[in-house]
């Protein structure tokens, strides 16, 4: 072994504590930026493959054919900036019935679907993938979009229950379109042949253009577009960059704060290793003077340093690695479920790139203090030896002296001050531990917040099915339903049941919006629901048929706010609507509008409530209420059940990776104070052998040790609270950003006065931790020893 | 006759390897003597300082000073023990660097919890006998190797010791500052207070020195009493 590398091994093994410290941090800061840029991948990759391969539609756009000639619309794409157009097409929206299966009663609403009359899947845009079966070549045939329907869709017959005939279309293909531009696809001549005679349908156009990159392009190239047909003619549109959006939330919600934690763990490695490598230069002066003494090069030193905190920092690479790709995979399984292409897998270049990156990081943060090493003049080296000097901090020991505190105490205070640099950094250690801790704690707060809220989608204590309960069937199978319960027969009985305080009945249905491709389900109510009404982000609930509250990503889609107007495509027939609130939710990728019933009536559609959500008057007791209930309710073929609150695994999975993380920044943040006193009580061994030889017992050395940081990660801590509050302020809006909503004021607000006061104690429990250690060490420290360094 | 201030019996000091530092070493000190231990170096001089401080303990035999069983004490009794009992008197001075001439005066009495004002009157009282009252709020790097020394005796003395306990205190002075604090000492001794030094300097030794013990190889072999001072 060379001399060097004999140098960099014994620097390694003589110190421990230093080593592991930098194994851990470097092991958290490899594990948070795998897992970071591993879902950044994750979320974009597979929708850009699809759309890049498709020439997927930038913007898909409706005309009203009753403004603008098929003519009219076709030259839209000579606009300006259109580089490729597909269309027109024949756009329609329809209610279907899918043939029930065997013995099961049909849905209570039929979904409405959009129809594009398209007379091959291939063109310049959106160059639609055929992923089962084929191309509708006559009548009667229809394409649906992957994945919608059961499974063995393919074959199965759809009726048209609106159209004049009640026609009904064999499904002979499935497909794909990377922005989903319609729900399905029949031959243009079938399309025209469907529509109802003075009804006035849409032409769809779908576009791409010179520049798209951002949502200003989008919006100017819309108003391109817009201006090249007929005034008023272009009835809505959607730019792929909402799409995508939706396409990337699953996973996108996680990014947020994953980066965060990533680069707070970034920065803590950096901070650390230069406190670890700085330290161990300072401890090891007097050995510098000596190995250049012998010979060394200011370069070999310098490389001797760098290389003691490489060794452990590449053994904390490889832990790293490990670590986040098993701790990735929870996050990518979630992601995988939205695209159905996913891989499980960390792509293999983010496992070398990463790592890489963080061990030059490494390097860079040691070779500062490194090359300082291999600066020092020998003579001073061997004359300084291990004394720091003499004369810093003087007044803040002065200072410390005057105050009214035992003597341990206030020369521990004055500590700090002797070593301004080091105690800075590991003050901002603790700092990073501190706003870890906290943004932790509000992440935690607002994402329950944020599922009470979502969980919503069922209120109420007890929730009644309009069906006979399935449980009530010992051993056999449950006899399937021939039809549903009714529900006016099923709300009389809940009505007249005691312990009832409200009631409403409610149900999902997919419907239209003019100029949304996308489907909106519709949750439509009966009766009062203003008691289970979501958690408003804005605005207030409906009172009355006509009025709407919608999810976020609905506002974003059509381009509305709240207060405004919209309309619903129902079956033939539309309705306007007015939006008078913006609830949260992330069901349908907030592609969800909430109504009364009599709404979706006003379209055409016929709405069968089914399911009630009931609210308990206080002092009820569920169990003896839901028995009861389902006796009565038995008669009519409805059952009554508790209802629950769910568990997203979203929601699970953040609480945990966030947990994991925030452990790590505190136990990397302890560890450096930790490093810290140890390379202090070694420095000043001499010194505590002089105060142990006048008398200082071992409680008051290991006093005067803990004081010597806990003044810092007190005051740490007081910093780190509100950075970690401001961070969450920030991170916590982007990932409801992400998941296409916008986070109710009742969720952001966490930080309440019982959680700030023990969070800003953290610093100070950081630091007296991270101190308790050598504290105890530096107590038993062998006077003799000590003084014999002499 | 009371009973002597340091009874050692038996002590022997073995480190991991070599010779012992102590070996089977018997000595009673008696209040008021000024006992001066001589010897090459290596001979276990300081060894035997550090059980007597209660510092270091032995392998084997007992260690009695003042009545109290050093060598069984717990490090916080022993800590306790010292900074009441004993003052010690380093070669090289030992003050904390950053710390002013009066506030290493006044550790010993803070350690054990003397009121502010009780201490301050202390400090000054020692610093103004020991002529560096001067000097109080300088620091200890500007002082000259005596002035340092006197401030260190001046520490030790803080808690009026019964047993001031010196390790070589004039062997990193020059001859005019080692005779300050030779003079010192022996004043000291003068006024009741019970000295033990450990020392290579021979006029040390006869200048202050009641009592000359010479350890070898660690074990006592020579010890004679003053005729006359
Ligand atoms: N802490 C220790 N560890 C190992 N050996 C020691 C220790 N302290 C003293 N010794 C050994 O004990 C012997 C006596 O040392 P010491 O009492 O310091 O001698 P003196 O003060 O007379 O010069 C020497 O051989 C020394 O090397
Ligand atoms: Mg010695």
């Amino acid at each position: 072994m060379s001399a060097l590398g004999k140098v960099v091994r014994a620097g390694v093994g003589r110190r421990r504590v230093q080593s592991l410290v930098m194994v851990l941090t470097t092991m958290m800061a490899v594990t948070a930026s795998v897992m970071a840029t591993a879902l950044v991948v994750a979320s974009q990759a597979p929708f850009d493959h699809t759309f890049a391969k498709q020439h997927g539609a930038q913007l898909a756009a409706a005309f009203d054919s009753g403004r603008a000639s098929r003519e009219q619309v076709a030259a839209t794409a000579h606009a300006h900036g259109v580089t490729a157009a597909s269309g027109p097409f024949l756009l329609l929206s329809l209610a279907v019935r899918p043939q029930p299966p065997e013995g099961m009663p049909a849905p209570p609403v039929d979904p409405v679907l959009s129809l594009a009359g398209r007379a091959q899947a291939a063109g310049p845009v959106d160059d639609l993938t055929v992923v089962s079966g084929h191309w509708p070549t006559g009548p009667g045939q229809i394409v649906v979009t992957d994945g919608w329907g059961p499974p063995d869709v393919l074959g199965s017959t759809l009726h048209l229950p609106g159209v004049q005939g009640d026609p009904a279309l064999t499904v002979v293909g499935t497909a794909r379109s990377a922005t989903s531009t319609a729900d399905a696809w029949v031959t243009p001549a079938q399309a025209a042949a469907l529509t109802r005679p003075g009804s006035t349908p849409s032409y769809q156009m779908l576009y791409r253009f010179g520049t798209a990159g951002s949502t200003a392009a989008m919006t100017a190239n819309r108003a391109a577009v817009s201006a090249a047909a007929p005034a008023g003619s272009l009835q809505g549109s959607q730019s792929y960059l909402v799409v995508r959006a939706a396409a990337v939330r699953q996973t996108a919600t996680f990014v947020p704060f994953v980066v965060a934690l990533g680069v707070l763990g970034l920065v803590m490695s950096v901070l650390i290793i230069g406190i670890v490598v700085s330290g161990a230069v300072s401890a090891g002066t007097r050995r510098i003077g000596i190995l250049k003494s012998v010979g060394f090069t200011p370069l070999q030193v310098a490389r001797a340093y760098v290389g003691q905190a490489l060794i452990p920092a590449s053994v904390g690479t490889v832990l790293g690695i490990v670590l986040g790709n098993l701790a990735a995979v929870p996050l990518l399984a979630q992601a995988e479920g939205a695209y159905q292409s996913g891989t499980l897998a960390v792509a293999g270049w983010i496992d070398v790139a990463v790592p890489a990156a963080v061990l030059a990081l490494v390097v860079a943060s040691a070779l500062v203090p490194a090359l300082r090493a291999g600066r020092l003049r020998t003579v001073e080296a061997l004359a300084i030896g291990r004394t720091p000097q003499v004369g810093r901090g003087r007044w803040a020991a002065r200072l410390a002296g005057r105050l009214p505190l035992p003597r341990a105490f206030s020369m521990g205070l004055a500590g700090p001050f002797a070593r301004p640099a080091r105690s800075a950094m590991i003050a901002a250690a603790i700092v990073f531990g501190a706003v870890g801790v906290t943004f932790a704690y509000g992440l935690g707060a607002s994402l329950n917040g944020v599922q009470r809220g979502l969980n919503l989608d069922m209120p109420g204590q007890v929730g009644v099915d309009p069906f006979p309960s399935q449980a009530g069937a010992p051993g056999g199978k449950p006899a399937a339903p021939s039809r549903l319960a009714d529900p006016a027969a099923v709300a009389r009985v809940i009505a007249e049941q005691p312990g009832t305080k409200g009631y409403f009945s409610s149900v999902f249905t997919d419907v239209h919006f003019l100029g949304v491709s996308d489907a909106v389900t519709a949750v439509a109510y009966r009766g009062d629901s203003s008691w289970g009404a979501y958690q408003m982000v804005s605005g207030r609930w409906f009172t009355r048929p006509g009025e709407a509250v919608v999810g976020h990503r609905f506002l974003q889609a059509t381009g509305t706010h709240v207060g405004d107007w919209t309309t619903l495509d129902g079956d033939g027939r539309s309705t306007r609507v007015r939006i008078v609130g913006e609830a949260l939710t992330t069901g349908d990728g907030g592609m969800r509008v909430l109504t009364d019933a009599g709404t979706l009536e006003r379209a055409g559609i016929s709405v069968r409530t089914a399911t009630f959500s009931i609210e308990l008057k206080p002092g009820t007791d569920r169990d003896r209420y839901v028995a009861a209930l389902n006796k009565a309710l038995d008669p009519v073929g409805a059952s009554a059940r508790a209802s629950q609150g769910q568990i997203s695994a979203t929601v699970v999975a953040i609480d945990a990776i966030t947990a994991f993380l925030t452990l790590m920044l505190v136990l990397v943040a302890g560890l450096g104070v930790l490093n810290t006193v140890v390379l202090d009580t070694r420095e000043r061994v001499h010194d505590l052998g002089v105060l142990k030889a006048l008398g200082m017992a071992p409680r008051q050395t290991v006093g005067m040790v803990i004081t010597s940081v806990a003044g810092i990660g007190a005051l740490a801590g007081l910093v780190g609270v509100p950075l970690g509050i401001a961070l969450h302020d920030v991170i916590v809006p982007r990932m409801g950003d992400a998941a296409g909503t916008r986070i109710p004021p009742v969720d952001m607000a966490v930080y309440h006065a019982p959680q700030l006061v023990p969070l800003a104690f953290g610093g100070l429990l950081i630091a007296v931790l991270g101190a308790l250690l050598p504290a105890t060490w530096a107590a038993r420290t062998r006077t003799a020893t000590a003084l014999r360094t002499e | 006759m009371t009973a002597p201030i340091i009874d050692i019996r038996d002590v022997s000091k073995r480190y991991d390897d070599g010779p012992p530092a102590l070996a089977g070493l018997t000595l009673s000190v008696e209040k008021g003597e000024a006992l001066a231990v001589l010897g090459p170096s290596g001979s276990g001089k300081s060894t035997l300082l550090n059980m007597i401080a209660g510092l270091d303990r032995p392998t084997e035999g007992s260690v009695t000073v003042a009545g109290a069983r050093v060598d069984r004490m717990s490090e916080t009794a022993s800590a306790r023990f010292r900074r009441e009992r004993i003052g010690m008197v380093f070669q090289f001075f030992n003050l904390l660097d950053d710390l002013t001439v009066l506030d290493n005066v006044l550790i010993p009495a803070q350690l054990s919890g003397v009121g502010r004002a009780e201490a301050r009157d202390r400090a000054a009282e020692l610093l103004d006998n020991l002529d560096i009252a001067r000097h109080a709020r300088a620091y200890p790097g500007r002082l000259s190797g005596g002035e340092r020394q006197r401030v260190a005796v001046a520490r030790a003395l803080m808690n009026r010791p019964a047993l001031l306990l010196a390790d070589e205190p004039t062997g990193a002075l020059d001859s005019a500052s080692g005779a300050e604090v030779r003079e010192l000492l022996a004043e000291l001794n003068a006024d009741g207070q019970t000295i033990l030094l450990v020392t290579h300097d021979l006029a040390l030794a006869g200048s202050c020195a009641t009592r000359t013990i010479e350890l070898v190889d660690g074990r006592i072999a020579r010890d004679e009493h003053a005729v006359a001072r």
